[in-house]
């Protein structure tokens, strides 16, 4: 019974007032997500205005270079790895944290630190971290006898250099990452777990159904929704960051073992001063990106409809 | 009894862990930005205690040699110039959607949403080149013009859900005990928002201080530039790294955004929450 | 004080036609209560004449001005909306001086007019108070002052007791009544409890599915209803109703007695066979079946019947109507 057409002159002020955003969005996100379709088969470079098109030699480059392979490889690598081990991690720490206990306030506060500060300065602390010479894990190693003396478990050098070794290397972005995204995971989880009824629960510890049972017959299907919007945050966060891979180890060690799109295409575009590779490779984000759009898209739906 | 205390231990045990992992880099910050050189630049040392007494040395240095103050002060008129271009043009285009627009304003919403999932990745090379032809480049006023991409989409959502969550009934009482659409607004919505602005203006600042990629494309010249990419260019030159002040100055950048955020956090993460459907 | 007048009046909601086609005339200084279950349309109507919705086709008189295109505020109406609408944010004395300081009227006058308000419904107390912190019934005397203090010249009222607990909605309708006596203006009143209807109303005006099905005062609704709807709608238990061909016989559950109650001549026996007894305080009601008709009657304690018997229960004449199968139209014998 409610309204549902606003009246001529209210329709005229919702024009009016949404056309500013319009507009903005349009020339500084519209604009520049076609210019990028358009960089992309040119050969635009930064210094010089004028660029003429060039067909698909920009992608036929870029499918031949393998520092592209490498970091393509590499930004689902992280991104997948990371998203598994935050579930597993926002999991344990969700149904630690919906108790209640003395002092959450500050626990609250302390977990959520990685999230709440600015990810380049977390990263910062991070890189005494992973030093290769003062690392205060290499230190804890050496003090539990696992590292600097032959035969120790993680070699006899006195260090493990973290950031010199591929692997490595690779690990430490993923646990910058992991560690940036957890509090986030979390926080969305809790709430999914509290809106499951507590009588369903209840019922079915009534029923006998010993902590796995519940856990995946109940509580698992019924947070379902809720991890799918975690998984969609944190590949949308993952995915696109180059962040902590720019400050950790610029995409080293070299040539290119923790390179990734989004730094791949600063470096080419930004540093090399080839917008048009550049757009070529970040334009590779775009079918992932249109995924989560379009799940994005059902769920908003949904929740309109509900 | 005993099946109990280990059931607690284990809990406390497992936070600590958790806790340990989130907060040490934190920890680290503030015990090597009080550190001696002398102390901290010995891998024999425990690093996660003073082994000598503790200085000012690097705060020092911090504040009054590098252009940390420069950055902080950058990032700040930056965030605020963002935050009140923000609020302007959301409020309004939220109050249109979630109040007086019909169906198009739904799918005029959802498209608005949706420029939120075009990542500063994905932008920052056309943006780059749209900057270099406005003059902008070296600009702190680029960063104005650029940020608000990624705030106002996700602040109009926001606001959006804020405006649906106030009883039509109220609005519909204010026209009828004599304002026009515009007098409601502004004398029943507007002072009834206020938590979702404040809401609002915590999180555009928070974006605003943890931007990093458009920084880092637009801006080379370290007069100009803010605290993240100041940090991670300026104190790190080379192999020759500024430990104690780089440290320092990530921590006293980070401790009040972050406490600010943990206030507002409940109601951002409400925001970001599509899939629960309860805005 | 004003009339109000609608013509012809629609209100459609892509398919669903909430109002459909409303002609209806409201004295100066009426009651008129809008009667209908939910969906009949009767809060439409409301909105219509509030100008928070915008006519499909018809139109609205206030006095002998067609208001159709005239924002809500400069319609001279005042509102009592079913969850009172109070501002959250002020306190008691803003809420009431709200429509006036819209208005720009002085202050001492503003603070006069709300004691004023305030004295008349006895909410002089609390004005410094917020909304959150009074009860149910204080808010619903706080949403009414704020209708009057402006003295509109038609009040409306949707389900405003709808939120009160049963104790308090007694002394509240005497209340609203007294008001509206004494201050004299125009007021539609919607509502789904036919009790509050009866009470309340100079006149009802019963809603189904748009349209007005009956006109009336309060009696006329009860005693002569104009179809199977109202009949059945009006009336708690409602009418009984005996299937006799083309027709339908319909008398209400107190004039259903036992016959040797009924004396006069004129009246119809029928062999009432009794299923179900409920004591309900201060009467009995008996559930049964005349034929494969499900009757019920609302007997006095003193005449009580046995469960499992049947009975001879008469209806006079005068009390019986009729109404016609197909179309449910009264039909005038």
């Amino acid at each position: 019974m409610r309204s549902g057409r606003p009246f001529h002159r209210d329709s005229l002020t919702a024009f009016a007032l949404l056309v500013p955003v319009v507009v903005y969005l349009a020339a500084f996100i519209g604009f520049p997500f076609v210019m990028s379709f358009i960089y992309s088969i040119s050969n635009a470079t930064i210094g010089d205005p004028h660029f003429s098109i060039t067909g698909l030699n920009n992608f036929r480059e870029m499918f031949h270079d393998a520092a592209f392979r490498t970091s393509l490889a590499n930004t689902f690598i992280f991104t997948f790895v990371s998203i598994a081990l935050v579930i597993v991690l926002a999991h344990i720490l969700a149904e630690l944290l919906i108790r209640d206990f003395p002092g959450k306030w500050i626990a609250r506060f302390l977990l959520m630190l990685p999230w709440t500060t600015p990810i380049a300065l977390g990263t910062i602390g991070f890189l005494w971290f992973m030093d290769s010479v003062y690392s205060p894990f290499d230190w804890l190693l050496r003090k539990l006898g696992l590292l600097g003396s032959p035969g120790d478990l993680f070699g006899p050098m006195s260090n493990l250099y973290w950031l010199a070794r591929p692997g490595l290397a690779m690990a430490s972005v993923i646990l910058v990452h992991v560690w940036r995204l957890l509090p986030l995971a979390t926080v969305i989880l809790i709430a999914g777990l509290n809106a499951i009824p507590r009588e369903i629960v209840e019922a079915a510890q009534i029923d006998g159904a010993g902590y796995f049972r519940r856990l995946f017959h109940i509580t698992l299907p019924l947070l379902f929704p809720v991890i799918g919007v975690t998984v969609l945050f944190s590949v949308f966060f993952t995915f696109t960051d180059m962040t902590v891979v720019w400050i950790l180890t610029r995409g080293g060690p070299p040539p290119h073992a923790t390179q990734v799109l989004a730094s791949l295409a600063f470096l080419k575009s930004i540093q090399g001063g080839d917008l048009a590779q550049g757009a070529a490779i970040s334009l590779f984000f775009f079918p992932v990106l249109a995924g989560i759009a379009a799940i994005v898209l059902r769920l908003v739906k949904k929740a309109v409809v509900v | 009894m005993l099946k109990r205390m280990v059931t607690k231990s284990g809990f406390y045990g497992t936070l600590t862990l958790f806790i340990a992992f989130s907060a040490m880099p934190f920890y680290i910050m503030l015990i090597t930005m009080f550190k001696r050189n002398h102390d901290l630049l010995n891998p024999d040392n425990n690093p996660f205690i003073f082994n000598e007494p503790p200085t000012l040395q690097h705060l020092n240095l911090l504040l009054h040699q590098t252009q940390f103050p420069v950055f902080l002060l950058n990032t700040l008129l930056v965030g605020l110039a963002v935050v009140c271009i923000t609020v302007l043009l959301s409020l309004p285009a939220a109050y249109s959607l979630a109040r007086l627009a019909g169906n198009w304003g739904g799918i005029v919403g959802v498209g608005i949403f949706l420029t939120y999932l075009v990542p500063p990745t994905l932008l920052f090379i056309p943006l780059s080149r749209i900057i270099a032809d406005l003059g902008l480049q070296n600009s702190l006023w680029a960063l104005v013009l650029v940020y608000p991409t990624f705030t106002v989409p996700f602040c109009t959502w926001l606001l959006m859900s804020f405006f649906k969550s106030i009883p039509r009934d109220i609005e519909e009482q204010a026209l009828i005990d004599g304002c026009s659409r515009l007098g409601a607004f502004f004398r029943i919505i507007l002072p009834l928002s206020v938590p979702g602005i404040i809401t609002v203006i915590v999180f555009a600042f928070t974006l605003v201080v943890n931007e990093y990629i458009y920084a880092l494309a637009f801006i080379q010249e370290s007069g100009s530039k803010t605290i993240g990419i100041g940090l991670t260019t300026e104190l790190i030159r080379g192999d020759v790294f500024y430990w104690g002040a780089l440290m320092g100055g990530a921590l006293l950048a980070s401790i009040p955004v972050a406490v600010i955020y943990t206030l507002f956090l409940d109601k951002i993460i409400s925001g970001l929450n599509l899939g629960s459907g309860r805005q | 004080m004003a009339r109000v007048r609608f013509n012809d009046l629609k209100k459609h909601f892509g398919p669903v036609k909430a109002v459909d086609g409303v002609d209806l005339e409201i004295a100066d200084g009426e009651f008129l209560v809008l009667l209908g279950p939910s969906g009949s349309g009767k809060t439409t109507l409301m909105r219509l004449c509030a100008g928070l919705e915008e006519p499909t086709a018809g139109s609205i008189f206030i006095d002998d001005q067609v208001v159709n295109d005239v924002a809500p505020r400069k319609r001279g109406i005042a509102m009592v909306f079913q969850s009172y609408a109070l501002y959250p944010h002020m306190t008691v004395f803003k809420n009431i001086a709200f429509p006036l300081s819209v208005e720009g009227l002085p202050r001492q006058e503003i603070r006069d007019k709300v004691e004023w308000a305030a004295g008349l419904l006895g909410i002089a107390h609390l004005l410094e108070r917020k909304p959150a912190l009074i009860s149910g019934g204080e808010r619903q005397r706080v949403a009414i002052a704020r209708a009057l203090v402006r003295r509109p010249r038609v009040l409306l009222m949707d389900e405003p007791l709808s939120n009160l607990d049963a104790k308090v909605r007694h002394t509240a309708r005497d209340e609203l009544k007294k008001f509206q006596r004494e201050i004299g203006v125009t007021t539609i009143y919607v509502t789904h409890d036919q009790v509050e209807a009866m009470g309340l109303g100079d006149r009802i005006a019963v809603m189904n599915e748009g349209k007005i099905r009956q006109i009336g005062s309060p009696d006329e609704i009860y005693q002569e209803p104009a179809d199977t709807f109202v009949a059945g709608f009006v009336g708690l238990p409602p009418m009984n109703f005996l299937e006799e061909g083309g027709a339908l016989t319909a008398f209400r559950p107190e004039t259903f007695l036992p016959a040797d109650l009924i004396t006069d001549q004129e009246r119809r026996i029928f062999n009432f066979r009794v299923e179900r007894i409920e004591h309900l305080g201060s009467y009995l009601l008996v559930y049964g079946k005349v034929g494969d008709n499900l009757m019920i009657a609302n007997l006095s304690l003193r005449h009580p019947v046995e469960e499992g018997t049947e009975v001879p229960f008469a209806v006079r004449l005068a009390d019986i109507r009729y109404y016609d199968r197909a179309s449910g139209r009264r039909i005038v014998k």
